[in-house]
């Protein structure tokens, strides 16, 4: 095991369609905010982690170059990383490794997107396999539709049932997402609203589907001396991980959804977590359609295989429940992709040191954040605590 | 239209032609399509039946080097129907996408569903269920492509 690793600020932008600004300006609006959050000059800085989701999104490869003035890492070491959807987890991954390793004591980790500049779905169809199947995957939400659907049959969980629990979802994060202010899409929503909306790939319907969102988002993380000099209350890390499956979208199971299982496995061994329904407060699980939401609940273990729509139903993952996922109205109502699963990370670090103002689950001091990309081959956890 | 900003915007486009290399392993996959035949490798350590074929089993890592000619019936295995469409789509919406289990195989083939009406998504719902036994339907013409299929349609 490495050095132990805390998070000591973050910063991230107003969340939108930000033609107000160039990608590299809507950058440095999340890189000033850590440097004010935290007190400490880009000087300070050992090292710096950049990721975007796939860099033509924007029309320019490359984009930890394109971001050098902004990510203020002129003389510095920079990694760039990229894993789809689940960048931004794998990029606090990537500061939590560099600091573990005791190669450097602070590190500046930024994820960022501007997706409303391209068009997503066509950029993200490029991830997929050319000569076979990039023809018949219509994008993220063909590939989760055919997941839920599959999950559904498979429990034999009633559509009707499916459908509740998605639009509860919905409603409750649309609505929760009025308490974040950095959210994108704010709304009251009804039931009537959410069960008719025009479908996208059905079963998936367009107040179950994340937004196209332009952001940013910056980390600070520090190594055991650095955060005890400057953060009168860190977040630490208490546990990460990370894992993935087989390249063919067809050979791996989409039900029992083995690389979502094994990175929460990995992070709560780390963490010494053995009942993460109770041990957990609060959870920032990566829901860009809310029917994905229910089988990671599943997945992490929050509860029984085939029994998330009746704990959904319950209110057990809604605010003032047993466990309370995505109070900041998670990634269903802001999706900048590269910055999305870094927001997590810092939504996470908000509530365990009791900063996430409107949102914060009271006396927060285990939290997880999440978020998953490839095609659907990859899930990234990290686990934050308030205590060493 | 409304504006997007009070400051200008630059349009760009980025188009690239490209030349994928398809190997000795895809060539010899659509030159079966060419025949009208699927065809599927054996891994000789986990016995799996893979589809489309492969060099390699992904798990056990070893050469696939027994090659099956894979039945064009199966059963669905989850679907969606696609409604929305993205830039440069290369299937136009309304269609199904859909993991079927061919015959014989131990992974599941991407490919379309059709041969019926996909206009009202209550029928589509109605009509396609996992589990369903659906058949190959090929184009005349063949260009040695994942498109020779024109889809999977049931099996009445």
């Amino acid at each position: 095991m490495g050095r132990p690793v805390a998070i000591i600020g973050s910063g991230q932008t107003k969340h939108g369609r930000r033609f107000d600004v160039t990608y590299p300006e809507l950058v440095k609006e999340a890189v000033d905010r850590v440097f004010d959050s935290t007190g400490i000059s880009p000087e300070d800085i050992d090292g710096v982690v950049s990721g975007t989701m796939p860099s033509m999104m924007e029309g320019v490869a490359l984009t930890h170059f394109y971001f050098a003035d902004v990510l203020r890492s002129v003389g510095k070491p920079i990694l760039k990383t990229e894993t789809c959807g689940s960048t931004g987890v794998s990029l606090a991954i990537t500061g939590y490794y560099w600091i573990a390793s005791g190669m450097a004591d602070l590190v500046l980790v930024v994820g960022s997107e501007k997706m409303n500049e391209g068009d997503s779905q066509a950029t993200m169809t490029t991830v997929v396999e050319p000569f076979y199947q990039r023809y018949f995957i219509s994008g993220a939400p063909g590939i989760f539709s055919m997941q839920s659907q599959q999950w559904s049959v498979h429990y034999g969980i009633p559509e009707e049932r499916v459908r509740a629990a998605a639009t509860k979802l919905s409603i409750d994060h649309h609505n929760d997402a009025f308490d974040n202010p950095y959210a994108h899409i704010k709304k009251k929503l009804t039931e009537e609203e959410v069960n008719n909306a025009r479908i996208i790939t059905y079963p998936v319907r367009l107040w179950d589907v994340c937004p196209n969102s332009d952001g940013a988002c910056a980390v600070i993380f520090a190594s055991e001396k650095m955060a005890k000099k400057i953060s009168k209350n860190p977040a630490w890390v208490k546990g990460v991980g990370y894992s993935g499956e087989e390249y063919w979208f067809g050979d791996s199971d989409k039900v029992v959804w083995q690389c979502a299982i094994d990175a929460a496995k990995q992070a709560y061994d780390m963490a010494g977590i053995k009942d993460p329904r109770k041990e957990l407060d609060v959870a920032e699980v990566y829901n860009p359609f809310t029917f994905q939401e229910l089988l990671y609940y599943e997945c992490f273990g929050f509860c029984d295989f085939g029994k998330a729509c009746d704990e959904t139903l319950k209110g057990t993952f809604a605010k003032g429940g047993e466990l309370p996922c995505d109070p900041s109205g998670g990634t269903l109502c802001t999706n900048p992709i590269g910055a999305t699963g870094l927001n997590r990370v810092a939504e996470a670090a908000l509530q365990v040191t009791n900063q996430a103002g409107d949102h914060q689950i009271p006396g927060a001091k285990l939290a997880l954040a999440h978020a998953m990309g490839g095609v659907d081959q990859y899930n990234g956890i990290m686990i934050l605590g308030s205590k060493l | 239209m409304e504006k997007k900003s009070e400051y200008d915007i630059l349009t760009d486009k980025v188009a690239i032609p490209y030349e994928i290399a398809a190997g000795p392993t895809w060539t010899r996959f659509f030159e079966g399509f060419r025949q009208e035949k699927i065809y599927g490798t054996r891994c000789r350590k986990c016995k799996r039946v893979l589809v489309p074929a492969r060099s390699f089993c992904p798990r056990c890592f070893v050469d696939t080097d027994e090659w099956i000619e894979i039945s064009q019936e199966g059963s669905i295995v989850s679907w969606a129907l696609t409604e929305y469409e993205y830039y440069g789509m290369p299937t136009k919406p309304p269609f199904i996408g859909a993991l079927i289990r061919l015959d014989g195989t131990d992974s599941n083939f991407l490919h379309l569903i059709g041969g019926f009406d996909l206009s009202d998504p209550e029928f589509v719902r109605k009509t396609v269920k996992n589990g369903m036994k659906v058949r190959a339907v090929w184009n005349k013409e063949k260009k040695g492509h994942i498109m020779d299929i024109k889809y999977f349609e049931p099996v009445k």
